[in-house]
């Protein structure tokens, strides 16, 4: 559904995302996890086509987000970290026009108002003034304005942010029921929120991606600690087989993140012995040419430690 | 067919964002009562003149055209060149501000169809309040013959005009997200445009007629004198058209930064 090649931008001389490959499938929900300023809302913004990224290719449902904006845009329900309300409308009549822009109108426009206002459980502000809703009302009018058009694609930047925990728990069981029918991105910097979200989840730090996989994998590899990344020139598979010979490996898997260079292998020891001279002696003997040999697992604990890792506590959000 | 619905769908909703603010009712009094004492005084001078005229019969009697309606318009344009900034300086800014333009640029719209809608958001508010001065020519025709043709002139001269103060600011509106710059700009900017002719005084004749030819104030003398002239037609489409073009390069340039 979304597809994401060799993605950068840069703001002048500073490079918000680096070279950034990953895939979404249909009907799943991808957590953007990283740290802040790790690249997620810059990424988003080159997916719904706010902004050209500097250089790659990205395309949502079939479309390039560059060459055709316009079908991009149709497909697509965004919520940015900011939710984009018209303080002084009414949220019937915000909700309404944004359906306009996506030419809905009359009849069918007045369904797709009342289901969105359902599903976001804004039937009691439904003829109140925006300006004069709290935080986490306004949050779940963004989220309504995202879905009113019924997109195939769901981007949601920071959804759960300012939002009381009872709150959080309803807008992630929404953001769930939308799974299926729709692809959902959704970022945070916030642990347990993918967990209790994603299907999988793509790690990001300082514009580069550390990880993409299931939460359960990620924190499996974490665990263990003995992992390698290994760039090799040649194709992974001349490798493969004899990498999983070594004694004390446990997988090899090849990354799909991919490399500029080469392939990009994952090795998994079992954590008992040292396996980084046997991997490399074996590599280099098999003459598939070693590029890189390092310790993946180090990469994804700094982004961990950067991550929050606790839910925000009862009644301590307004 | 999609893309006059889309642009007609921004220019309602920004036209009635107007009247849910103070800012229509506020405007819509002070240009009434303006425009009400302006109307008065110039009548009141006129009827003075008349008397004096009937009196002594020397020289020439005032003229309606010359002396009541080409000083009412000439003076409305006066009027709306410090009320149109603060008709224009919202039309992007505030959107830039409260992060509303992301809602715009996600939104399967093309952002001619937003430019355009807004400048006739903006269009359509400067024409209610133009609207508010249809009452002076009807109450001239109770007890003169006004002129129509003149009239009717004055009104497209001054829809010329407008149209072009409502594009400049279009413009100073999409480069910042504080509306004050943007009243600012716009108010200096059509100002210059007023005064450009000044320099032409002492300036060797190709650069005193370019001065001339750029003057926004030149254009409208035909329209005030009753004439309909295409080239000040042409010189009015084309400023619009120019404004609104770079409108569109200041949005280019702020999706490219943001």
């Amino acid at each position: 559904m979304i597809e994401v090649q060799r993605l950068s931008k840069f703001y002048g001389q500073r490079k918000a995302v680096d070279d950034l490959t990953f895939t979404v499938n249909k009907g799943e929900i991808l957590g953007f996890l990283g740290p802040n300023g790790a690249g997620k809302t810059t990424t988003m913004k080159v997916l719904t086509c706010f902004m050209p990224a500097t250089s790659g290719v990205a395309k949502v449902a079939g479309y390039d987000v560059f060459d055709q904006p316009l079908e991009v845009k149709r497909r697509v329900g965004y919520l940015p970290e900011t939710p984009p309300v018209y303080k002084e409308m009414v949220v019937s009549d915000y909700l309404t026009y944004k359906a306009a822009l996506h030419g809905i109108k009359g009849q069918k426009a007045k369904a797709a108002v009342t289901s969105a206002v359902e599903r976001c459980g804004l039937g009691a502000v439904r003829h109140r003034i925006i300006g004069n809703l709290s935080k986490g009302y306004r949050q779940r009018v963004g989220l309504a304005q995202a879905i009113v058009h019924n997109p195939e694609v769901l981007i949601l930047d920071e959804p759960t942010v300012g939002l009381d925990p009872r709150q959080i728990i309803e807008i992630r069981d929404l953001i769930k029921s939308l799974s299926g029918d729709h692809t959902v991105i959704l970022s945070t910097h916030i642990l347990p929120e993918v967990q209790a979200t994603c299907s999988r989840v793509l790690i990001i730090n300082e514009g580069k991606i550390v990880a993409i996989d299931t939460l359960d994998a990620i924190s499996a590899r974490l665990r263990q600690g003995n992992v390698l990344s290994v760039t090799v020139q040649s194709s992974a598979a001349a490798v493969l087989s004899k990498l999983k010979a070594v004694p004390g490996v446990v997988s090899v898997t090849e990354d799909s993140a991919g490399s500029n260079e080469g392939s990009r292998l994952i090795v998994t020891g079992n954590g008992e012995t040292d396996i980084r001279r046997q991997v490399a002696e074996v590599i280099v003997q098999s003459g598939a040419g070693l590029l890189e040999l390092k310790r993946e697992a180090l990469s994804l604990e700094e982004v961990f430690v950067k991550l929050t890792t606790v839910e925000p506590a009862a009644g301590g959000a307004a | 067919m999609s893309r006059i619905a889309n642009t007609m769908t921004i220019a309602k909703k920004d036209f009635r964002g107007y009247f849910s603010s103070p800012v229509a009712y506020v405007l819509m009094a002070v240009f009434s009562f303006i425009m009400g004492y302006m109307f008065f005084s110039i009548l009141s001078a006129y009827l003075t003149n008349a008397i004096r005229f009937e009196q002594f019969k020397f020289g020439k009697g005032p003229n309606l055209n010359d002396h009541l309606i080409r000083p009412l318009y000439g003076n409305l344009n006066v009027v709306l060149l410090f009320l149109v900034p603060f008709i224009t300086m919202r039309l992007f800014a505030e959107e830039r501000k409260n992060n509303t333009l992301e809602l715009l640029f996600t939104a399967p719209v093309r952002w001619g169809e937003i430019i355009l809608g807004k400048y006739l958001s903006a269009f359509a508010f400067v024409l209610v309040l133009l609207a508010l001065t249809l009452p002076f020519p009807f109450a001239l025709s109770l007890a003169a013959s006004p002129d129509w043709a003149v009239i009717a002139t004055c009104y497209l001269g001054t829809i010329c005009m407008i149209g072009t103060y409502i594009a400049v600011g279009t413009w100073c509106s999409s480069l910042t997200e504080n509306q004050i710059v943007a009243g600012g700009m716009t108010f200096g900017i059509i100002l210059f445009f007023w005064i450009i002719k000044w320099a032409s005084m002492n300036a060797s004749p190709v650069v005193a007629d370019l001065l001339s030819y750029l003057s926004i104030v030149d254009h409208f003398e035909d329209f005030s004198r009753g004439v309909f002239n295409t080239k000040d037609l042409v010189f009015y489409l084309s400023a619009i058209g120019l404004w609104l073009f770079l409108t569109y390069k200041a949005l280019e340039s702020y999706s490219w930064r943001s």
